[in-house]
């Protein structure tokens, strides 16, 4: 049995038929082909599925997309604007924020929410503002940097 | 046009537009019309009979397309051929499917095929199979004892291989020492967690062939290997490693599932795609690590070691993946570090568990040998009352004695390792932070500061000594236009060959970085390759690109002397136009070459030159690099919690010429956050019946920020003499130095409780064990 639901994402409005049991990152990536959101874990540990849902970050793998009937959900595609990128996309650009790249977007959300929060966050407060993302590659030390970039704090 | 200088600039990556827009396509991204959804069923015993497979049940569900076991793949498909030593190694045939026996937990039995992702879940729960479990072989080192319980009852022993290197006049050389010091450590079985799990889709074409998307990093011994083992020539077969969310080792093979996928897609002439969960990544794709050493090292008064001996118990696991059986023999190779010791030998014992196979995880064999090596570096120091820098200083390998032939039969080509380690002294202030520490201990805090001194082998390599094709391919095509295409056989993962190689190729021709574009890891647009790994995909694949642009510019010239009316021996290629050698007026720019090599309006027909602006080069090199350097870390660890805190780490290090700064310090810091996880963090953790206690990311720690710093670096510039580049690799340096850096700096921290050895990784719960068991006498 589906159920019909009714969402925006990134602006538009959408609707979709999905099983009950569907999760939300699923119902993003092969119904709605928004496949920058990725799937890194399935016990929530890694962060990589990391959407903004009414402007909260959420791992969109342990949301069902029936609960995201009626929500605004922001993903890494909506994030640039007429072509230009979001400031914290260009300072993980700048400062090599990334390297094999697959958990730069659940990062970025993160990111953008961790300086919604906190617009001049301390080095502390960055490192634990990304814990519950897990990147593989760059031991932290450029994403730190591309913060403290993006936050206008500079190194 | 612009002359560039972009060797060693540093620039932002080609790859990253694309990354940071969520734009890029991993292998889930892949989509086809009449997907279907392949799952396999996993077998939750490590070592058990298979009796009878009831997929009825499965098969009923609506949705449900086929369910393939043993019996249906095991006339269509080879056993999967395994990495091996030589004639003598013991066999470990693997199906893609079990047949007869599981040897351990997550081995795929079935797979089932449906039209839905989730469907194909609940019908792999729904396949009955009946085992009939064993006795499970689990500790290495009981898997040695004749009453173990064997992974191959035919074979009547565990002991997959043994294999010697080294001096045979081993025991003479320490007898004849003054000292002689006896260790053993534990180097931890490791899981490699790339964040993009492994995943495979694969498109039947009409031809009877396919083309596969799999995450890799050899697409082209994967391409070979899968078109041999399902009978298909290979001319049929065409492989893509699209992005690839990072690989560690752990994507340096061919897996059952990709057998296993192209036979389903095959059978059902649909195509069929497989992605690999974080459970299913835990248990099924290869682990690292996993050695026991014990050395012995035979020391003079006045501090020169003399004679090293060691034995490596190897874990192999159950099978033999691509390199399994190799990658300790890489641990004996580099046993001598940095140090000219003249006596070395090392036996290994590779020994079959009922565990997933190991196999290369960054580093490969390297880490460990750094691992024994440096801890009894600092353990000997202190047996012997001497400083640990010092010590270490007194045995290098000094700058005029290279090239060095070490007692394991190998050659460094270049080094000079003192100007590192006194750097990293100077960055880590060890003199002030020796005080410190005095005055710290008095107030009842434990600071303790830990050196490492590393050399490893890179670039693999010449393929002769390597058993198997080990050259890289570039490719330098020049378009009309004057943009440049290159193509590289180094698939990569996440390293950043976009931008080296283009930086590399703009200065050698010199052309706009912007103007040129690097291609690779699709096997029907790259005629060569063989990957990334190994830190090889510069030095080799550079070194092929430097080739193929130097004809680049041969032929420039051929064609610019009909162009200038002048004899090719006259001209001169530089800053990306040639002119004739003193008459610098007399030139003509690249774009226009290219135009001419295109469109032959000037070069006549019987000038003997072929159209076209373009070359190929393999380099198939003949000795392996050895980059080095020296890391220091300093911690505080609580005495009452057993938590360590890392003050502040250093990594100076020396991978010869440097292409592209940025990236060269980026795979270090992801190499030491890795290195770091090893000694504090991470660990497989197994119980007796060989199941994966730490098979989740909630139980296995992989480091998140918090945990921790961010990195002082700094750099020694060695070149290499083995290639063009003089480059050295770096891709792995972090994960072989940073481990015993950490672990001797916290066993100084715990000096005044008379510890000399923790095991890793040293979880606050073992530290605080140790720091108890030695206040206490050892009571606890």
């Amino acid at each position: 049995m589906k159920v019909s639901i009714s969402l925006n994402v990134n602006g538009v409005q959408k609707i979709a038929d999905v099983e009950p049991r569907m999760l939300l990152v699923h119902l993003l990536r092969d119904q709605f082909g928004l496949t920058g959101t990725h799937i890194g874990c399935d016990t929530s540990q890694c962060g990589a599925c990391t959407v903004m849902i009414d402007g909260r970050t959420a791992k969109s793998c342990t949301v069902l997309a029936v609960q995201a009937e009626g929500s605004d959900i922001a993903t890494i595609e909506g994030l640039a604007k007429d072509g230009e990128l979001d400031r914290v996309q260009e300072e993980f650009w700048n400062e090599h924020g990334l390297q094999c790249g697959f958990c730069t977007p659940g990062m970025i959300m993160a990111v953008k929410e961790l300086l919604d929060r906190n617009p001049n966050p301390s080095e502390q407060e960055i490192r634990h503002g990304v814990d519950g993302n897990i990147c593989r590659c760059t031991g932290y030390h450029n994403i730190v940097k591309a913060v403290q970039a993006a936050a206008g704090a500079g190194i | 046009m612009a002359i560039s200088r972009m060797i060693g600039a540093t620039v932002r990556r080609k790859e990253d537009p694309r990354l940071i827009t969520g734009a890029s396509s991993y292998v889930d991204d892949i989509r086809r019309v009449d997907l279907l959804y392949l799952e396999f069923v996993r077998s939750p015993y490590a070592h058990a009979r298979i009796g009878t497979i009831d997929f009825s049940r499965a098969a009923d569900l609506e949705g449900v397309i086929d369910v393939i076991t043993h019996d249906d793949i095991k006339d269509a498909v080879a056993p999967i051929p395994a990495g091996s030593l030589d004639d003598d190694t013991l066999k470990a045939d693997r199906h893609p499917l079990a047949h007869g026996k599981v040897r351990l937990v997550g081995e795929a039995v079935a797979a089932v095929i449906a039209d839905d992702r989730y469907i194909a879940r609940d019908a792999a729960q729904l396949v009955d199979v009946e085992y009939e479990p064993l006795k499970a072989a689990v500790d290495v080192e009981k898997a040695m004892e004749a009453d173990a319980p064997m992974v191959w009852e035919e074979h009547g022993t565990n002991i997959a291989y043994r294999y010697h290197v080294g001096s045979e006049d081993i025991d003479d050389a320490l007898q004849k020492a003054d000292r002689v010091f006896s260790y053993r450590y534990v180097n931890q079985r490791l899981i490699p967690n790339p964040m993009e799990t492994r995943g495979v889709v694969v498109d039947p074409q009409p031809d009877g062939g396919f083309t596969m998307w799999t995450s890799t990093q050899i697409p082209h011994i994967v391409k070979n290997r899968i078109a041999e083992g399902l009978s298909i020539p290979e001319n049929q077969v065409r492989i893509i490693a699209p992005e690839v969310g990072g690989g560690f080792g752990c994507k340096l093979n061919v897996y059952a599932e990709e057998y296993a996928t192209a036979f389903a897609a095959l059978r059902l002439g649909r195509p069929v795609k497989w992605i690999e969960d974080r459970t299913e990544s835990f248990i099924a794709t290869t682990h690292g690590r996993g050695q026991v050493n014990y050395i012995e090292v035979g020391v003079q008064a006045d501090g020169q070691i003399v004679a090293l001996k060691t034995k490596i118990i190897a874990d192999l696991g159950a099978y033999h993946q691509l390199f399994t059986p190799a990658i300790p023999t890489l641990s004996a190779t580099m046993m001598v570090g940095p140090y000219a010791i003249p006596s070395a030998y090392t036996e290994i014992f590779g020994v079959f568990t009922n565990k997933t196979p190991t196999d290369a995880y960054r580093g490969a064999g390297r880490p460990e040998a750094t691992y024994f090596l440096e801890r009894a570096m600092d353990q000997v120091a202190n047996d012997m009352g001497i400083d640990p820098v010092e010590f270490r200083r007194r045995n290098f390998i000094r700058p005029e004695q290279f090239p060095y032939e070490t007692p394991t039969e190998t050659t460094y080509d270049s080094g000079d390792y003192e100007p590192a380690l006194d750097r990293a002294l100077e960055l880590i202030d060890y003199q002030g932070f020796l005080k410190e520490q005095g005055t710290s201990r008095a107030e009842g805090r434990y600071l303790g500061v830990g050196f490492s001194s590393w050399v490893e082998i890179c670039g693999f390599g010449p393929s002769k000594d390597m058993g198997m094709a080990m050259w890289e391919s570039g490719t330098v095509r020049v378009e009309q236009s004057g943009k440049v295409t290159v193509l590289t056989g180094a698939s990569p993962h996440g390293q950043g060959q976009e931008t080296t190689f283009a930086q590399l190729v703009a200065d050698d021709l010199g052309v706009p970085f912007d103007d040129i574009v690097v291609l690779h890891g699709d096997t029907a647009l790259i005629n060569y390759g063989v990957g990334t790994f190994g830190s090889r995909a510069a030095v080799v694949g550079g070194t092929a690109l430097r080739m193929s642009t130097d004809k680049i510019k041969e032929k420039a010239k051929l064609i610019a002397s009909h162009m200038l009316e002048a004899s090719p021996d006259d001209l001169v290629y530089e800053n990306g136009a040639v002119s004739v050698r003193g008459a610098p007026t007399r030139s003509v720019p690249f774009d226009d070459i290219a135009a001419e090599a295109h469109e032959f309006q000037v070069v006549p027909g019987d000038s003997g030159i072929e159209p076209g602006l373009e070359a190929t080069s393999l380099f198939n090199p003949a000795n392996w690099t050895f980059p080095f350097g020296t890391h220091a870390v300093t911690v505080e660890v609580d005495s009452e919690t057993g938590e360590i805190e890392l003050l502040k780490y250093v990594a100076v290090d020396d991978c010869g010429r440097v292409l592209s700064p940025m990236l060269v310090d980026g795979q270090r810091h992801g190499g030491i956050a890795q290195g770091i996880g090893q000694a504090l963090f991470e660990g497989a953790v197994y119980d007796d019946s060989g199941q994966l206690l730490s098979g989740s990311l909630m139980d296995y720690t992989v480091p998140v920020a918090s945990q921790l710093l961010s990195f002082v670096l700094d750099r020694t510039e060695t070149p290499s003499p083995e290639n063009l580049l003089g480059v050295k690799g770096i891709g792995e340096a972090g994960t072989i130095a940073a481990t015993p850096a950490v672990v001797n700096a916290v066993v100084n921290a715990l000096t005044p409780f008379g510890i000399t050895d923790i095991e890793m990784p040293m979880t606050p719960q073992r530290v605080w064990k140790a720091i108890r068991a030695a206040d206490d006498g050892g009571r606890l």
